[in-house]
């Protein structure tokens, strides 16, 4: 009895609250970084020579550092420059700009995947580079990254407990003051990492049925 | 700015004392995924149904759960629990290793799918068992086949290292915080972690690139070509 009164009264709205925080940091987080992704994706395949240059770099300087080094530059690191940010929003640039760079790998492989022809005949229609990267070359080349970049949002709700490493008190974060509290970190814990796989199972089935609705008859096998 | 410098200078050979304990850990999560891997591999592969469910909920496990979250658990949760007196350092390997695990089992399945039905059906006309023609005959290939995934696993495992550091175990992002704290020169030193760390992934995936090319068999693919 008063094991379920602890539960209810103080691990249950303190999970809630901190898989609010979570669901806040993910949710923009990922849009931020499919973003990022696209761009850096289309400048990596279609911009001119120094641009290409440079996006190739900050793609390996982002994928080369681990996640922690860079939300301590972000979180600790800026104030050296004077520039202040919350735990929230260093914690959302770094997964960001971290999970963009991861994106726009999958996104450039897609990108190289659609047929040449495809281009040809766009632009013998007359589209402009723009137009034809838009309306003909994404739309093909973001479902085909789409099982990478899903993968990539799940690494994503894995990452989010990261945050707590900069004071941002998510899921974790509200699971270790718990824990610390009350002792009982075994039980905590499994209750948090059960929550997280709630969150990243329930992730891959949506990610899969936003698949099969996207799939375009006849286009699966369109290979080469 | 050659202020911070000098602090960089400085904390150097503290920061490359870190990378050795960032490698111990990395090879040893590593060695722990590759023991525990093939076995889960092959388990799911060629088991019993009631095996095969076992491995993917133990892969479905430690592939859903954060690292840091799994950390807190092993270290603070059933350490404590069980009353087992283990070193961060100790379940900081047992950890990565156990995701590590999960995930070079996937790297082993594909590769191991990758190969022809043949082989083991030639082999097994042979007369070898089928714990033999595993063993000698889809392993060797499929292990060769996996270096690839491993040079992938191994740039993984070196950047999740990192979050060891949330147990204290003085790796080089826990080395990198020590100073900066006591310095305050926070952003030269991360960036100075940062930049070991792309060095160590730039020298781990040249050094499995070199694997590979040692462990090739000259003029052989397994699809026969």
């Amino acid at each position: 009895m008063e094991e379920w009164l602890y539960i209810s009264t103080e691990v249950y709205p303190a999970l809630l609250k901190g898989f609010w925080v979570s669901l806040a940091l993910i949710v923009p987080s990922a849009l931020f970084g499919i973003a990022i992704g696209i761009v850096l994706g289309v400048l990596r395949v279609y911009g001119s020579r120094p641009v290409m240059a440079a996006a190739d770099g900050f793609v390996a300087l982002f994928r080369g550092i681990p996640l922690v080094v860079q939300l301590f530059v972000w979180y600790f690191g800026l104030p050296y420059l004077k520039i202040y940010l919350n735990p929230f929003t260093a914690a959302v640039l770094g997964f960001s700009l971290c999970g963009g760079a991861y994106h726009s790998e999958y996104i450039r492989g897609a990108l190289l995947s659609i047929k040449r022809g495809q281009m040809l005949a766009a632009q013998s229609l007359g589209f402009s580079t723009t137009r034809m990267i838009v309306s003909i070359v994404l739309p093909q080349a973001l479902r085909r990254a789409l099982p990478g970049c899903g993968n990539e949002l799940i690494y994503l709700i894995k990452y989010s407990s990261l945050a707590y490493m900069i004071t941002c008190v998510e899921l974790t974060g509200q699971g270790k003051i718990l824990a610390s509290n009350s002792f009982r970190y075994t039980e905590i814990f499994l209750i948090i990492g059960a929550c997280y796989l709630v969150m990243t199972s329930a992730a891959g089935v949506l990610l899969g049925r936003l698949e099969g609705r996207l799939r375009l008859p006849g286009f699966e096998q369109y290979r080469g | 700015m050659p202020e911070s410098l000098n602090a960089v200078i400085d904390a150097l050979p503290y920061l490359l004392a870190g990378s050795a304990v960032t490698l111990i850990v990395v090879v040893g999560a590593m060695c722990l995924g590759l023991c525990l891997g093939v076995p889960l591999a092959v388990g799911q592969l060629y088991g019993q149904p009631a095996i095969r469910r076992a491995i993917g909920v133990y892969v479905w496990f430690f592939r859903g759960i954060p690292l840091l979250v799994l950390l807190f658990l092993f270290y603070f949760g059933l350490c404590t629990a069980l009353d087992i007196n283990l070193s961060a350092f100790t379940v900081a390997i047992i950890v990565l290793g156990l995701i590590s695990s999960a995930y070079q089992s996937q790297i082993f399945r594909g590769a191991i799918l990758s190969l022809p039905e043949g082989q083991l059906k030639a082999a097994r006309a042979l007369g070898m068992s089928d714990r033999r023609a595993i063993a000698s005959i889809i392993l060797p290939q499929a292990l060769r086949l996996s270096v690839p995934g491993w040079s992938n696993e191994y740039s993984i495992i070196l950047k999740d290292s990192a979050v060891a550091y949330a147990l204290g175990v003085p790796e080089i992002m826990a080395r990198a915080h020590f100073v900066a704290t006591r310095t305050y020169q926070q952003l030269p030193l991360y960036l100075a972690a940062g930049v070991i760390f792309l060095v160590l992934t730039y020298l781990g995936t040249k050094g499995l690139r070199v694997l590979e090319e040692k462990v090739r068999i000259p003029g052989y693919s397994p699809q026969g070509g």
